[in-house]
């Protein structure tokens, strides 16, 4: 895989790609999150849930290095390719600025790389649109291939699944997990969806200024400070999506045995979602033997 | 045969637009024609203040205008007032001071006029060095720092997060805006500067399918702009920097008039 001929950070496996301890933030005499500690290794993925104004994006932020933390520490491995997927951004009208350019803004990359993260990201026929003429969802997914294309050690997300449809959300986390899986890179997720947690994700931190519980998808579920701060209803609701590790689906839906041996995690887990073959983000963002190569 | 004096007048035009336009791209982009415009007004006080010191024209421009982007980012630092409020406060100020200081210096015969709008016929050999060594200074350092200043301009936090500092960018943009702005001066005037660095842009956009296309078309249509003003000028004797800037303004409505590029859309 031309992954590894990338040159990584000095880490061994184990090493944190990025670690925030006892972060604060205070903004005009109130904390926006208080006592955060937050580590993210190679092949994890971190995923941060809470409530609006939970402090989650100025969590990502810290860690970014976009927002100087009040109190306590972060740290980057050194040399951290990070590739980073806005919630939000405006391109102004005035600027011509197709989607293939806006893959190479923050660095250069290989057209044939270019092609293969549109092509995963299911608008390889946007290709050559201006960016401005897309819609949110396209342009969400043009982010996403952005990010792809710096082939990074730690990708982070901030709502990636935002104003995606349910079976669209399935289709993205199969996305994130496939991108995981091929470019052994930490993933840190932002998400307000309390009702849905990728079964992928090694732990979930549930955010509200502080941390008020942290785990795998499951315990957090159970965590009667999970059910405090999102009320017994959001208890019912969480569905975890879990995939089945032990094939995959082709583009027309048929199943593919998978060629690597991914184990299955989260067994039991409170899941409405187990072994949906869900409608697709795109036919080609879809099944493991597709784009396992 | 082309007169000296034009030659150089033509010389040094074709200098100023060809840096101005791909830097006013970034100004059109980034929607700081204000802040332009801002700094150019205080190219007044900037001259008058290379008089008070005795340094050149240019250095006394090139320093006041930085003065006032950093006065800006103080002010906007603080907070409280919108951005175009203070842009505004720092514009007219910065005109209103330097008229009231050039008025204070009793005995002193300065082509106010000259200032205002340019005095491209009066171009000198010397004007012409200074014109082109900085120009080529800032087209090299827009070239060099080309990836990072359009990340900025495109997706700041994205820039920042991904270790393209951003700020740095930012920062040596205005640089080159106050080094343009200093050089512009003499063919244009102070008045009309942020023309030379938005009109050609505005005139490029509908034909540009990357940023990088848009700034070479800008600069050729910059340039195109000065020699056909120029010829206008004199011409019809009118004054020669308002004269291009209407040349500017032709160009443009022109290029409305040409199909524009099809856009892609599925």
């Amino acid at each position: 895989m031309e992954t590894t001929a990338l040159p990584r950070p000095e880490t061994t496996p184990d090493d944190p790609l990025a670690a925030c301890s006892g972060v604060g933030v205070r903004r005009g005499g109130t904390w926006l999150i208080e006592g955060i500690d937050l580590t993210i290794r190679r092949r994890e993925i971190v995923t941060l849930i809470g409530p609006n104004g939970s402090g989650k994006s100025t969590t990502a932020k810290v860690l970014l290095g976009l927002i100087r933390p009040d109190t306590g520490t972060v740290t980057r491995a050194p040399g951290l390719r990070i590739g980073y997927v806005p919630q939000r951004l405006h391109i102004d009208d005035s600027l011509p600025f197709s989607v293939a350019r806006l893959m190479t803004v923050t660095g250069p990359a290989a057209a044939a790389e270019i092609d293969r993260a549109l092509a995963r990201t299911g608008i390889a026929h946007l290709k050559n649109a201006p960016v401005q003429h897309l819609s949110g969802g396209e342009f969400q997914r043009a982010l996403m291939a952005r990010a792809i294309v710096r082939k990074p050690d730690l990708m982070v997300l901030d709502e990636p699944v935002q104003g995606v449809d349910f079976a669209g959300e399935v289709a993205l986390y199969e996305l994130i997990r496939g991108i995981r899986d091929e470019l052994s890179c930490g993933v840190l997720l932002i998400s307000h969806d309390l009702h849905f947690v990728m079964a992928e994700t090694d732990r979930v931190l549930c955010l509200n200024r502080h941390v008020c519980c942290a785990g795998t998808p499951r315990s957090v579920a159970a965590d009667p400070q999970y059910r405090r701060l999102f009320g017994p209803r959001a208890v019912e609701a969480l569905a975890v999506y879990r995939h089945d590790h032990d094939h995959g689906h082709g583009p027309g839906g048929e199943v593919l045995p998978l060629a690597d041996g991914a184990h299955s995690q989260g067994d039991g887990a409170v899941c409405r979602m187990d072994h949906v073959n869900p409608p697709l983000l795109h036919p080609h963002t879809h099944g493991g033997g597709r784009h396992g190569e | 045969m082309v007169s000296d004096f034009l030659m150089r007048a033509g010389l040094a035009g074709i200098g100023v637009a060809l840096v101005a336009a791909p830097l006013g791209c970034f100004v059109v982009w980034r929607r700081m024609a204000y802040f332009g415009d801002t700094m150019a007004h205080s190219a007044l006080l900037g001259a008058a203040a290379a008089i008070v010191f005795d340094v050149d024209a240019v250095v006394g421009v090139f320093a006041v205008a930085v003065l006032v982007a950093l006065a800006l980012l103080a002010l906007e630092r603080r907070g409280g007032l919108a951005t175009d409020t203070l842009l505004g406060l720092l514009s007219h100020s910065a005109l209103a001071i330097g008229l009231v200081v050039i008025g204070l210096m009793v005995g002193l015969r300065l082509d106010l006029l000259g200032y205002l709008f340019g005095d491209i016929l009066a171009v000198s050999d010397l004007d012409l060095a200074v014109i082109f060594t900085g120009g080529g200074a800032v087209a090299i350092a827009l070239a060099l720092i080309w990836r990072p200043l359009l990340a900025a301009t495109v997706a700041p936090d994205v820039a920042a997060a991904e270790g393209l500092h951003p700020q740095r960018a930012r920062l040596a943009f205005m640089l080159m805006l106050a080094a343009v702005i200093a050089i512009a001066m003499k063919i244009v005037g102070i008045l009309l500067i942020t023309a030379l660095l938005i009109i050609p842009a505005a005139a490029a956009r509908r034909f540009a399918a990357t940023p990088e296309t848009m700034a070479l078309m800008a600069a050729g249509i910059g340039a195109l702009a000065v020699v056909t003003g120029l010829a206008a000028a004199v011409q019809a004797d009118t004054p020669a920097g308002p004269t291009i800037v209407v040349a500017a303004l032709s160009l443009f409505l022109a290029g409305l008039l040409l199909p524009g590029r099809r856009e892609a859309r599925p």
